[in-house]
């Protein structure tokens, strides 16, 4: 079967979460193992890695957790194939660019994913949407134990599982959040939460875009270190971190609607604005005006429209995705132009924002006693 | 600025991260900077990115810098290129520098996190062996042959179990 009739339509992926949602988009636990003896990718010559790949890849089609799966050697991909998954954060960048000796297999809900020969022999990982970080360590845990079974893993009892980086030694695992923080950044709070979660040796650091710039507002929080500690500690740890990011965020939001009512409405009725008129629009720009788009869907100033189309406006206008829906091959100005196409056509049906929902704060505190 | 990886071209790319109370600061060109990931704030962590560096990472004791892994082949001089291992076999044979870098990197040294469950049942059948064991010491020293006849089946049981779980 082919990638593109495999994968679920974006509106479908972005229906799969709980609506109520408003901050975290999705939960991601990762784990790195390799399989015992066999030189790691990085290490390898050409052919032990087609033969790694031969190796590995039935044990991982077999696995009971990928009943329905995609599978393929990375040389079967096109470019546009792999930009795809990397939209869809099934695979890494690095991994995109793997050819021959490298693999990818993913099931059905695009829940657990396995790079087969990114840096390690294995990279797996399960992603659910919104805070479930305990569910997806549940999930791949699973999908470890049952290919333990059937793959002799590289593991120490002293330094746990082995892995070509000495960073990931352990538990091999990365447990992360995509987290939506527009308040935060607004309020210009953003950087000293980052500086404080930095300190408890989690790692900040936006999801798209370069340096230290944010597009979208869309961090991703993750553990930096796997040796020391249980996964379950891990988990415990980051998903303890992400409660404070959830509540500084939530009461960003609601100290500027209390002090710069006027910037938050002005910020989210020119991204409407913007966004619905526009005739050539990048990417870029287009992730941070749908984040101010999202922040008003959140706020309650678009009410009747599901707030799932955010999602997948964010998702259908990244290039791949805009390229899967024209048969044409479209350069960056081309893109630029259909992005605004699709953009005005899907929020021409969106009435304006309405700014009257919000209720202005009482005048004093004696008055609501 | 050069470059920090090639140490030929000029640096285009700025990054900082700060992890605990250390602040990492790394210079790259445009083509050291794609090649490690850095344009992909995704999927790098500038952790592995500076260790992928070398800067001052040893990993063959001094006095010992041709050191080999004799299952891979992977020297000293590759780690400083990747900052990768070749196998698994390399945690072995360059343990004793790899301690010092594993304890700059991770919150503990020893792993206490989830294991193989093969390996638990083998561990755990050899605690019970143990245990069993010493009970038939004391049995025959307590004359109570009874029971270490007893303790003979079990632990025969046991030897056949663990043979069955380790193959
Ligand atoms: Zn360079
Ligand atoms: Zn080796």
């Amino acid at each position: 079967m082919r990638l593109n009739e495999f994968l679920s339509p974006a509106v479908e992926m972005c229906r799969r979460g709980d609506p109520r949602e408003r901050i975290v988009l999705s939960s991601r636990v990762r784990l790195a193992r390799n399989v015992k003896g066999l030189p790691f990718p990085g290490h390898a010559k050409k052919p032990d890695r087609v033969k790694s790949l031969e190796h590995i890849l039935p044990a991982v089609e077999g696995l009971p957790q990928m009943e329905r799966h995609f599978a393929a050697a990375m040389d079967t991909l096109t470019a546009m194939d792999k930009q795809l998954l990397v939209e869809r954060h099934l695979i890494s960048r690095e991994h995109a660019a793997k050819s021959a000796g490298s693999g990818i297999v993913f099931n059905g809900e695009e829940s657990a994913c396995v790079m087969i020969n990114e840096e390690d022999h294995l990279r797996m990982q399960a992603i659910l949407p919104g805070l479930q970080v305990r569910q997806a360590w549940a999930l791949i845990d699973q999908v470890d134990t049952e290919l333990e079974k059937r793959l002799d893993f590289a593991f120490s009892p002293e330094l746990g599982y082995l892995t070509a980086c000495p960073t990931n030694v352990g538990t091999g695992i990365r447990v992360s959040a995509m987290l939506h923080l527009p308040g935060l950044v607004l309020a210009e709070q953003i950087n000293p939460i980052i500086q404080s979660v930095n300190k408890l040796h989690l790692a900040v650091r936006g999801l798209y875009g370069e340096g230290t710039e944010a597009l979208g507002n869309i961090f991703q929080v993750s553990n930096q270190t796997t040796l020391g500690e249980s996964e379950a500690a891990i988990v415990e740890r980051i998903n303890k971190v992400l409660a404070q990011i959830i509540e500084h965020e939530e009461n960003a939001r609601a100290k500027l609607l209390e002090t710069k009512p006027k910037v938050v409405f002005n910020h989210i009725g020119r991204a409407y604005g913007i966004l619905g008129n526009a005739h050539s629009i990048s990417s870029k720009e287009t992730m941070n005006l749908l984040s101010l788009l999202r922040l008003g869907m959140d706020l309650g100033m678009f009410p009747g429209v599901e707030r799932t189309l955010v999602d997948e406006l964010f998702l259908t206008t990244q290039p791949a995705h805009l390229q899967q829906q024209h048969v044409k091959k479209l350069d960056t100005d081309e893109r630029d132009l259909l992005r605004a196409d699709m953009m005005r056509e899907r929020l021409g049906r969106v009435g304006k924002p309405d700014h009257t929902v919000i209720k202005p704060p009482p005048a004093d505190d004696a008055a609501t006693n | 600025m050069l470059c920090s990886a090639c140490q030929k071209k000029e640096a285009t790319v700025f990054l900082t991260e700060i992890v605990g109370d250390k602040t990492h600061k790394v210079d790259l060109c445009e083509a050291c900077s794609k090649e490690k990931g850095a344009s992909d704030p995704g999927a790098f962590a500038l952790a592995d990115l500076l260790h992928g560096l070398g800067a001052s990472q040893e990993i063959s004791p001094p006095g010992s810098e041709d050191l080999k892994c004799p299952n891979c082949g992977f020297t000293q001089a590759d780690f400083k290129k990747s900052g990768r291992l070749g196998c698994s076999e390399c945690y072995t044979t360059f343990a004793e520098g790899l301690e010092g870098l594993l304890k700059t990197m991770h919150r503990g040294t020893r792993h206490t996190g989830k294991m193989p469950q093969a390996l638990m049942q083998t561990r755990a059948l050899a605690d019970k062996l143990k245990s069993l064991n010493k009970s038939l010491e004391k049995a025959i020293a307590e004359e109570d042959f009874e029971r270490a006849a007893k303790l003979r089946d079990e632990i025969r049981q046991m030897n056949a179990k663990l043979k069955e779980v380790t193959v």
